[in-house]
């Protein structure tokens, strides 16, 4: 009766955990992913909502990525930053925005933020924080902009300025000191933009630039690289290296040219009838 | 007579006590230890004072601490004064254990006693008591025993600003603005964009303006804050600690939402 | 485990180490020393300070770079410095550099079983004129090198000076050899694109950089002319003389 089970689970496969954890309090530690250490904000203006992230990627202390780009696309109107273990926000924000374009498909409707917002929530409950995405979700849609924020557990909140990730406090300070009802689009691109600065000079783990969004009832402007307060510096000398300054211990020149003869058998020509 | 409830032994059920926050439902158990002999080093901190802040301006210093002193979660001393003069020309601030801070008041009230019994002309500037305190909590912490605080000292000394920091480890250092506790995460950034760029061109009014914001948005953040605050100021002029005030506060956006989804009603 | 639980007893063990980030390195050249810092202090994800100094100006011509937990550093700079004031009281001159790194060896083995966290660098001119670097590991274990990088971004930044100094990995050109000591100018523009480099990868590091360079008695300051943010720091007339220079650095 010993037959292996070939059944497989749709989703993730947690049949290692029990391992992975014994493993882990052996001290064998487990791979460290890329984190989005992380400054992303969001807040409500005047006609709509401001998104804005840092794009600093790290991996433990080191940057591992100086521009990356944290503000994902849901729908035309629906934007959402990720903060937490990159992979996480990415796959999460990508399989969301496939089904909103074929929920949007089957209604026939512009699909609504909290739409998105319940399919996120739900997706990341059903994983008890495993998925780790820490997400401020915004848009506009036919009820208005709305702006959430969503936890990696799937707790959500409704508020009229959010920030996540470890520049989180850093962000929010700036809100809080500055934020007001029905500011002008200007105005609260400059607050956003204010916020995610405090984040990338305050806090190690966001850096390098501001990315922002701003969502309207009419349009969506994807502002890459708002601003860039980072340029990396001129270096002092230049590190070219001298043709041969890598040693070999031999050479062996290798043709990658293959030639092949080729013998026709047949003259007829290929019977088509 | 032991005061803390939940040292009284191990509580009937574990859903006593599970909203206090760290560190009181975490206290240990009631037990002898082996080799314990009676003594009983510190600890973990139990009466506390949240967030300090400070700023160099352009006359001396400024320094900033709410009146409230927490048991855990619990705001139980809301008058407490967390801002002390020392001498005519220092004045500390203190996070963390408040019984450890009273007990660093008396020893600075001690030193500035017999300094002033010497008579020899000489006095204890900001730098000396910073240095001081740096040295005793180093010491402290080496003997495995710490003072459970992290401390400004602010003042001024020949014509010269002096604000640095101090904690539990011995970790020293100094800046136009500091802050400790939440303080370091949530209005440290506020100050450092106002600040840092050139301390000497902000006023006392501007000063004043800037910690009473900051206080305004720890009240808002932080969860072990008050509205009930005092500020302190160090300048040629000598130290004064001001009575306290009350912050003016704003909860109109509360008003707008509803639920924390999709709820609309 | 803080989660809580009255599973069994517990006592919180207090934690009498912390860690404060940054980077430090050394260069020794022929008859040149040069020492370097970044400024940052951090602990965490928090900046504490953007102006820490980690390289302190021990004599004439000696400099002790410090980097790991700052209370430690600053402590074991303060004693190193009174033993040498004590040495100065006793014998009327300045310790000699190797002297110097056998105290500073003694002083951190003294504390073995409770250590100084600290990994020290002492860069100088030896009693020969030569230029020193002597690294450190926190319990005493000690070497002279001709540069070392220690710290937060160590593992960075020495892989580049092993290439850049050393010339590992770099077969000279046929009938010529690599030479023993880089000219001044050249070691300098190695440590500032050292640091600019740590501060772009590792978060850490930035905020400012203190260079110091020690010149050997009688060496011509020529090199240096060109450089910005120079200030000496020289105090006796006839001797070996000290520079130090500052830098800015990226403050994300």
């Amino acid at each position: 009766m010993a037959t292996a089970s070939v059944f497989c689970s749709p989703g993730f496969d947690f049949s290692h955990e029990i391992r992975n954890n014994f493993l882990q309090e052996r001290g064998v530690p487990l791979p460290k992913a890329t984190s989005t250490g992380t400054t992303i904000v969001g807040c409500l203006f005047k006609d709509g909502i401001v998104l804005g992230a840092d794009t600093r990627a790290t991996e433990g202390p080191i940057v591992a990525d100086k521009n990356c780009e944290k503000i994902h696309y849901i729908t035309d109107s629906i934007r959402c930053c990720g903060a937490g273990t990159a992979a996480d926000t990415e796959f999460t924000t990508a399989m969301i925005s496939s089904n909103m374009e074929l929920h949007a498909l089957s209604t026939g409707r512009k699909p609504r933020v909290v739409t998105a917002m319940t399919m996120l929530k739900q997706y990341l409950f059903r994983y008890q924080g495993n998925v780790g995405a820490a997400l401020v979700l915004g848009g506009v849609d036919a009820t208005g902009p709305h702006l959430f924020t969503i936890h990696p557990h799937g707790s959500t909140d409704k508020l009229p300025y959010v920030t996540m990730g470890s520049g989180s406090l850093a962000a929010m300070a700036v809100f809080e000191a500055g934020w007001r009802p029905n500011m002008e689009r200007a105005d609260a691109l400059a607050l956003v933009t204010a916020a995610v600065s405090a984040g990338i000079f305050n806090d190690l783990g966001s850096g390098s630039n501001v990315d922002a969004c701003v969502i309207t009832a009419s349009h969506t402007e994807m502002l890459r690289n708002y601003v860039r307060p980072n340029e990396r510096v001129q270096k002092e000398r230049s590190y070219g290296f001298r043709r041969g300054t890598t040693a070999w211990k031999k050479e062996d020149i290798r043709n990658m040219v293959v030639n092949e003869d080729i013998t026709f058998t047949g003259a007829e020509a290929m019977d088509t009838s | 007579m032991d005061h803390f409830p939940t040292n009284w032994g191990r509580p009937r059920d574990e859903l006593y006590d599970q909203y206090n926050t760290f560190p009181l439902h975490q206290r240990p158990a009631n037990h002898t230890e082996t080799f314990s002999g009676g003594v009983q080093r510190t600890q973990q901190p139990i009466v506390t004072g949240t967030s300090v802040l400070a700023i160099q301006y352009k006359d001396g210093i400024m320094m900033a601490a709410d009146n409230l002193a927490s048991y855990g979660s619990l705001a139980r001393f809301k008058d407490i004064t967390r801002l002390h003069a020392v001498g005519d020309s220092t004045v500390i601030g203190a996070s963390g254990d408040m019984s450890d801070f009273q007990y660093i008041q008396r020893v600075l009230d001690d030193i500035i006693t017999d300094e002033f019994t010497a008579g020899d002309g000489n006095s204890l500037g900001p730098a000396e008591i910073h240095e001081f305190l740096a040295r005793r909590m180093y010491a402290r912490r080496s003997k495995m025993n710490p003072l459970w605080n992290a401390l400004l000292v602010g003042g001024i000394q020949n014509g010269k600003r002096f604000l640095a920091f101090v904690d539990l480890l011995g970790t020293t250092y100094t800046a136009p603005s500091l802050a400790t506790g939440y303080g370091a995460h949530i209005a440290l950034p506020i100050l450092r964009e106002a600040v840092d760029p050139n301390p000497d061109a902000i006023t006392e009014d501007a000063a004043r303006e800037i910690l009473r914001n900051c206080m305004r948005v720890l009240f808002y953040r932080d969860a072990r804050s008050l509205d009930k605050y005092q500020i302190a100021t160090v300048t040629e002029a000598g130290v004064s600690i001001s009575d306290t005030q009350k912050l003016d506060t704003n909860w109109d956006f509360a008003d707008k939402i509803r639920g924390y989804g999709a709820q609309t009603q | 485990m803080p989660d809580g639980s009255f599973e069994r007893p517990q006592q919180r063990q207090f934690n009498p180490y912390s860690e404060n980030g940054g980077t430090i390195l050394a260069i020794a050249g022929a008859d040149f020393s040069v020492i370097a810092g970044d400024t940052r202090q951090s602990e965490g994800y928090s900046i504490q300070t953007r102006y820490a100094p980690k390289v302190f100006r021990l004599t004439e011509r000696a400099v002790l770079a410090v980097n790991g937990f700052a209370a430690d550093g600053n402590m074991f700079v303060k004693k190193v410095k009174q033993r040498l004031e004590w040495y100065r009281h006793a014998h009327a001159k300045d310790m000699p550099l190797r002297a110097i790194a056998r105290l500073i060896q003694t002083m951190l083995y003294a504390q073995r079983f409770f250590p100084y966290y600290v990994y020290n660098i002492l860069g100088g001119i030896e009693e020969d004129g030569t230029g020193a670097v002597y690294s450190f590991d926190p319990v005493g274990s000690y070497e002279r090198e001709a540069c070392r990088a220690a710290g937060a971004a160590q593992s960075l930044v020495q892989p580049f000076l092993d290439n850049q100094i050393y010339f590992k990995n770099q077969t000279p050109a046929p009938g010529t050899n690599h030479p023993t000591h880089l000219p001044l100018p050249d070691v300098l523009s190695i440590v500032i694109d050292s640091f600019t480099s740590a501060t772009e990868r590792h978060i850490e590091v930035g905020d400012g950089l203190e260079i110091y360079v020690v010149l050997a008695k009688g060496r011509s300051t020529q090199e240096l002319a060109s450089i910005g943010g120079l200030q000496e720091l020289t105090t006796r007339a006839e001797g070996d003389r000290m520079f130090v220079v500052r830098r800015d650095l990226k403050k994300d």
